[in-house]
């Protein structure tokens, strides 16, 4: 009961092509969780699923520990990639009916909807039309018809695609609150480095397969391959490279050093621990700079669907 | 059910509060009263114009027998002679008329001439000729010596009761009023499923384009949402018949008043009558007027009106369905023109077809086309008026039923494939794969 979203072996196929093969995922209850994937992996099909747009061929989902109804609706909130408003229709009239939709009463989505008109500064956009709207205002107004039920499952995805860079912070902001509220989320992004900030557990879909879930330390400690960077001080560059490839395998840094130093990446070989390089190391050189290389989501990323 | 409703609402509301609709709305109608009254106006114009006609009556026997009307006046210039004649008509008369000396009167009836300015209109020719014809006539009766009165006495009219089997009495301006009554009907329904089945389409096509479809669909279902949008356009497209019927009635009574023309009796006047007056009616005179209200009063109203109403929802619900799906399916309206085509055509053959219906209301083209329920809501509709036996009706309405189900089930499916498709122009080997998935 720890997780809020079960995907049990789904299957989805149009015609003769498979959008999704076999795929489970797992979304504990009070996290960020990242759905990635290369642009055509089945992602999309998979948040359709999962908000019963269309319906598997074979498999379960479960909305905390429930087999997926149509009644569960008003318990997620999504926020597609493909978005859009009435244009012609007026901010707080579409925003009250597409709260009404998701089951909620007038009087409480007025009251909700001024909340977070309120807090995102906007009350004044009540009565404009959408088309009145820039497209990052109208952005904001999806954001709030997006979290305002107060849904237990978010599905963001994209979210900060036509932001600018300070609305794209409050954005976030908005998300890790939410999260810190209660609300787990899934989170569909290509930029890895918001994966990076905020996702507390991955997945990783490629060509209709799931090739990769887990908690974001563990899959990183995964990926770890003992190497370190490290910055040394010496006189004789290449006598010091020559003494240190007798012993490791080395690449050169691609990093760029604020001092004379000289930047190595260097590989463990099994067996040996970090202990034994310092110590080989300070033997040979003055140590500017030590430390582990962590693969960032991006070098996962981009490992998994190279082995896949 | 309180989704749809809600559903239902929100189209109603966008629909009626545009303002192509509100313009449409008022507009229309004035427009299609001010060019009723402007044909009328021109009409009256016209037949007010006098026009003179010249006469040279060379055999001296037909002075008498051309008698001013309002419209068309005589001038005998017998006296000047031809020549003359002509010239003088060229520069102020209509037209020139040369009866020659003749004597055989049948020989003078092949031999008069009219000579005009311009091609002689009809009406004048038709006039002329007939008076020509009466006085020539009276002519002969009188050579021939025969009494006036006599011929008056043969002289007869036959008007034919024409009654069918179960005592129900037609007449000629029965039938007229029947195929008036019924091709209207038959081209409301027929206005109506285009003008709102496009509607329907348009705003499928609008949130596809705006992206909102995925939104929506993420709260209710997708037939919810088709159903809803065909049902909110159905409530505002009767809201705007009803408009157009109060406005064009106002109107085209306070026209004819401002005309001062006579207004066709209505059924409220039949009503205030008292039943000796009917009855006194009937008895006395047989009047055109009378004879229409009587029509009236006998068409199957009820009848009339309750199959309206159910073909017209049957018949706009199944044409609606297909042009949600065909919004659903394509991006743009100009993508749309391939698949229109298929859906217009059955409705334009229903008034073609119509036209030989009201002719032949119970031919065998006019019972298949009133069975086949692509055609059925128009072409059933113009036979009403004529009277349908019931099974007809019956089979009719539910094959209409039918279709109209299973055209639901088949847009509906399309539809939800359809809405979150974007970017390509699909065939239809690609919209029957959809149906599949």
């Amino acid at each position: 009961m720890n997780n809020v979203l079960r995907v049990e072996n789904v299957c989805k196929n149009y015609g003769s092509f498979t959008a999704l093969n076999n795929v489970s995922i797992s979304v504990p209850k009070g996290s960020i969780f990242g759905l990635l994937g290369p642009n055509g992996a089945g992602k999309t099909s998979l948040i359709r699923i999962i908000n019963q747009i269309t319906l598997p061929d074979s498999g379960t989902v479960y909305l905390d520990g429930e087999i997926l109804q149509p009644q569960h609706i008003q318990y997620i909130g999504y926020l597609p990639e493909e978005r859009g408003l009435y244009k012609s229709m007026k901010v707080g009239e579409q925003a009250l009916y597409l709260a009404q939709l998701k089951g909620m009463s007038k009087e409480e989505a007025k009251k909700k909807l001024k909340y977070w008109f309120e807090k995102f500064e906007i009350t004044d956009w009540w009565n404009k039309k959408i088309q009145e709207l820039s497209k990052g205002m109208a952005q904001k107004v999806q954001f709030i018809v997006t979290v305002m039920h107060s849904p237990k499952l978010l599905i963001f995805d994209e979210p900060f695609s036509g932001f600018d860079p300070i609305n794209a912070n409050l954005i976030k902001d908005e998300i890790l609150n939410l999260r810190n509220e209660g609300s787990s989320i899934i989170f569909s992004t290509h930029r890895m480095e918001s994966v990076e900030e905020m996702c507390d557990y991955i997945a990783l879909i490629n060509k209709s397969n799931k090739i990769l879930d887990g908690k974001l330390k563990d899959i990183k400690q995964k990926f770890k391959t003992n190497q370190f960077e490290v910055g040394l001080l010496s006189s004789d560059k290449d006598l010091l490279l020559n003494q240190i490839e007798e012993h490791f395998t080395v690449e050169k840094s691609k990093a760029i050093s604020f001092n004379e130093d000289f930047r190595l990446l260097i590989s463990l070989k099994n067996g040996e621990t970090s202990k034994d390089l310092i110590k080989f190391l300070n033997n040979k050189a003055q140590i500017t700079h030590f430390t582990e290389v962590i693969p960032s989501v991006n070098d996962i990323f981009l490992k998994s669907v190279a082995d896949n | 059910m309180g989704k749809l409703k809600l559903i239902i609402k929100r189209e109603f509301l966008a629909k009626v509060k545009n303002k192509s609709f509100i313009i449409m709305t008022i507009l229309s109608p004035l427009m299609a009263v001010g060019l009723l009254s402007l044909i009328i106006f021109l009409n009256e114009k016209n037949s007010e114009e006098i026009r003179t006609v010249a006469f040279v009556d060379e055999s001296q026997q037909f002075s008498d027998a051309f008698i001013d009307s309002d419209v068309l006046k005589y001038i005998d210039l017998t006296s000047i002679g031809i020549e003359e004649a002509r010239e003088k008509t060229k520069e102020f008369y209509y037209g020139l008329l040369v009866i020659p000396k003749s004597d055989s009167l049948s020989q003078l009836s092949k031999s008069i001439t009219f000579y005009s300015n311009d091609t002689p209109s009809i009406d004048v020719l038709s006039n002329i000729e007939s008076k020509l014809e009466k006085k020539i006539r009276n002519l002969k009766i009188e050579q021939l010596q025969i009494d006036v009165d006599k011929i008056k006495a043969i002289e007869t009219t036959v008007a034919i009761a024409a009654e069918n089997f179960s005592g129900e009495k037609s007449s000629k301006i029965g039938s007229m009023l029947r195929m008036v009554v019924g091709g209207g009907f038959g081209y409301l329904i027929f206005m109506f499923i285009i003008i709102y089945g496009t509607s329907v389409m348009r705003s499928v096509i609008e949130e596809k384009t705006s992206r909102i479809i995925e939104v929506i669909i993420s709260s209710v279902k997708p037939f919810q949402l088709m159903l809803g949008k065909i049902i909110g356009n159905a409530m505002a497209g009767i809201l705007q018949f009803i408009i157009w019927a109060i406005l064009a009635g106002l109107i085209l009574y306070s026209v004819t008043l401002f005309l001062g023309m006579e207004t066709v009796g209505s059924s409220s006047a039949i009503g205030q009558m008292s039943p000796e007056m009917v009855q006194q009616m009937q008895k006395s005179s047989n009047s055109d007027l009378q004879v229409l209200l009587l029509e009236i009063k006998n068409l199957p109203i009820m009848t009339l009106f309750f199959s309206f109403i159910f073909y017209f929802l049957g018949g706009y619900l199944i044409y609606s369905s297909i042009y949600a799906a065909i919004g659903a399916a394509v991006d743009s309206e100009t993508d749309t023109q391939q698949f229109m085509m298929p859906v217009l055509m059955p409705l334009v053959i229903a008034i073609y077809v119509g036209f030989s219906v009201i002719e032949n209301p119970h031919g065998p083209i006019a019972l298949g086309f009133s069975l086949f329920p692509l055609t059925s809501p128009i072409v059933m509709l113009m036979r009403i008026p004529f009277g349908v036996p019931w099974w007809q009706i019956v089979v009719s309405m539910s094959l209409l039923i039918i279709t109209f189900i299973g055209m639901v089930w088949f847009a509906a499916k399309i539809y939800r494939v359809g809405i979150l498709m974007y970017g390509k122009k699909p065939t239809y080997k690609e919209i029957y794969k959809w149906l599949k998935y």
